[in-house]
């Protein structure tokens, strides 16, 4: 039973992560760079999430938990255009600059987005208002229990990832995603706006990563500045487990993650649950760099 | 007429080495204590970055967990005194040692990868070293307090209390180090480095043994953050994981980045941009984090080969200005 407990909890945490390395994998995709500045960007989604919600509350009279719907909308629209300004503001000038530039200035992007979010809103942890997370669950056969929250959690990442999914498999800007992630020139000349579909990528990315931001925020009650750096890093191994660039893939890597680390510190310690996290990432590497989905091939000569 | 003019260059640059050396001996001496110790972090931290151009700047290899290795150095000195009572500049050679073998050990099996993997292997690395001294691996590292009540360095019955020694102690092997590379930079092995960086496959081809260049890289340059982190233990005497965090690699990584990779006066100018610019003025210290993301950016748009370029980076850039400029048409 405690199994079937860790499991519900690891798939959770793997929702999150499948968020969060969807904007990795989609940005490398189509850039084949690192984008380092995710994960915080991920963060600024639960530190926008707080004042969203609190501006929310505001107008209403009582305390609820729908304010947590216009504040979702508000964060997406938000941090999804302070991608789409990072991408022009920092990656953009680079495109043709080699493959280390970006990666540094990517880097770059992640200290400056992380001591912003210092300054402005301290160091301290934060929590979001009281009685706006949903509780209470169910509990099934044998005690394992299923919270609501967590029920939210799954059903509103499976329903982004789905419309993910299609619209990439099934709409025009979808499919000139794929091109683009192929070939930049070739689909240059197919007619397709490389520039406009890369804002695009950029837009959708960082929108989900900031809903995740939300969504962790809620889920764990309190969090704080460093949250977009432990968060990042997992995602992005997430992305990397999955194959970096398939979209699928990083879903199933999220999961998978999550997964193997709650068993990891149920069974093991949780003290070396990131450990576990690192070195699947180490292993993942040395031997098969591909990912578990993936067909890119690390090492070009 | 030629000859007489590199050999007036040359002297040139002798003296002007020389000046900087007399003044960096005798400023201290007008300091106060607190800025004879901003003096030794940026000391400690052109040491780390010289230690880090070999690998990142020569070699070309993208290590971006740099700090591990000044956390292994600072603790092998710590433990040594601590639990062995070995005098603190006895255990120099040791932590140099040990970080240059962590260097050896752990890249050996990354050494394939290129570029963006590399980087992120030697980031989970750096993670996995501090997260393991946080946990107290084989219970003797202290935890997340780390480790306190190390000795101070002495010699002689002499014991280094004040800045102002530590400071000689560091200038010393500042000045070692400086020149180690210096010779390292033009000898055989510092050639093969840079072909290695430039062309991999072609280096390959002409003979040179690519594996055990970029190991010798790895070991050298970690052996140098060791020995930079045992003059950290020996002066600060209290340490912690905190050395080994992710901030710390990039400020190494960016020390490099922003003087210009692979040019020795250029860690020193990217130096004192990250710590000791910093250190003196109380705004950019809140918003230091900011300041170097910043400069990273900024950097890499519109000075991508660094303040003070190395010669040869210089050229290569030009170059491929150069190339990238419309090619004559075909057939004319």
């Amino acid at each position: 039973m405690q199994f079937l407990q860790q499991m519900i909890n690891g798939i959770t945490i793997g929702a999150f992560y499948s968020l969060v390395a969807l904007g990795y994998t989609m940005v490398y995709g189509v850039l084949k760079l690192i984008n380092f500045a995710h994960g915080d960007l991920f963060m600024w989604g639960a530190y926008l999430g707080l004042t969203a919600l609190n501006f929310v509350l505001g107008l209403f009279v009582q305390t609820t938990a729908w304010a947590i719907v216009p504040a979702v909308i508000i964060v997406m629209t938000t941090v999804a255009l302070a991608g789409a300004v990072v991408e022009r503001v920092a990656y953009r000038p680079l495109r043709s600059a080699g493959r280390l530039a970006p990666v540094i200035s990517a880097l770059g992007v992640a200290f400056i987005l992380e001591s912003l979010a210092r300054n402005v809103y301290g160091a301290s942890w934060k929590t979001y208002p009281a009685g706006i997370t949903p509780t209470g669950g169910i509990t099934v056969a044998g005690g394992v229990r299923i919270g609501v929250m967590q029920i939210i959690v799954l059903a509103v990442s499976f329903l982004l990832m789905g419309a993910l999914y299609l619209f990439i498999q099934r709409t025009r800007i979808g499919t000139a995603m794929r091109a683009v992630s192929l070939d930049h020139d070739t689909s240059r000349l197919m007619g397709i706006d490389v520039n406009r579909i890369i804002t695009v990528v950029f837009l959708i990315g960082p929108g989900l990563g900031g809903v995740a931001g939300m969504i962790v925020a809620l889920y764990y009650g309190s969090f704080d500045f460093t949250l977009g750096w432990v968060f990042g890093l997992k995602a992005f191994i997430a992305a990397i487990l999955g194959g970096i660039g398939n979209i699928p893939g990083a879903m199933l890597g999220g999961m998978l993650l999550g997964i193997i680390e709650t068993l990891g510190s149920g069974y093991l310690s949780p003290q070396w649950k990131d450990v576990i996290a690192y070195v699947i990432l180490i292993l993942i590497l040395i031997f098969r760099p591909t990912g578990l989905l993936g067909e890119r091939v690390a090492e070009k000569v | 007429m030629v000859s007489l003019l590199t050999r007036l260059r040359k002297l040139n640059a002798l003296w002007w080495q020389l000046v900087l050396l007399v003044l960096a001996i005798v400023l201290p001496l007008f300091l106060g204590d607190y800025h004879r110790s901003v003096l030794w972090r940026t000391g400690i931290y052109v040491m780390l970055g010289l230690g880090l151009n070999i690998i990142l700047g020569y070699a070309g290899l993208f290590q971006l967990g740099h700090a591990a290795f000044y956390a292994l150095g600072a603790y092998t000195t710590a433990l040594l005194n601590l639990h062995f009572d070995v005098p603190i500049l006895l255990t120099f050679p040791a932590s140099v040692i040990v970080a240059g073998f962590f260097g050896y050990v752990i890249t050996r099996p990354i050494l394939h990868l290129r570029g963006d993997y590399l980087c992120i292997v030697t980031i989970a690395f750096g993670e996995v070293v501090r997260l393991a001294l946080v946990n107290n691996l084989f219970g003797i590292t202290g935890g997340a307090n780390g480790l306190s009540g190390i000795d101070r360095p002495s010699l002689f019955g002499m014991v280094f209390r004040k800045p102002i020694y530590h400071y000689y102690l560091m200038l010393l092997f500042l000045v070692i180090t400086i020149f180690a590379v210096k010779r390292l930079e033009n000898s055989r092995l510092g050639r093969a480095w840079m072909y290695v960086r430039e062309n991999e496959v072609a280096a390959e081809a002409m003979g040179i043994d690519t594996t055990r260049v970029k190991l010798l890289a790895f070991v050298l340059g970690s052996g140098w953050a060791g020995l930079a982190g045992a003059l950290y233990a020996g002066k600060i005497t209290v340490i912690s994981p905190d050395l080994s965090k992710f901030l710390e690699s990039v400020i190494m990584f960016s020390i490099v980045v922003l003087g210009g990779t692979g040019s020795i006066p250029g860690v020193f100018v990217g130096t004192l941009g990250m710590i000791t610019l910093p250190e003196i003025s109380r705004p950019l210290k809140a918003w230091r984090d900011a300041w170097l993301g910043f400069v990273m950016v900024i950097m890499m748009i519109i000075r991508p080969e660094g303040l003070w370029p190395s010669h040869r980076v210089r050229l290569e850039i030009q170059e491929e200005n150069e190339e990238a400029l419309p090619a004559p048409a075909a057939g004319t």
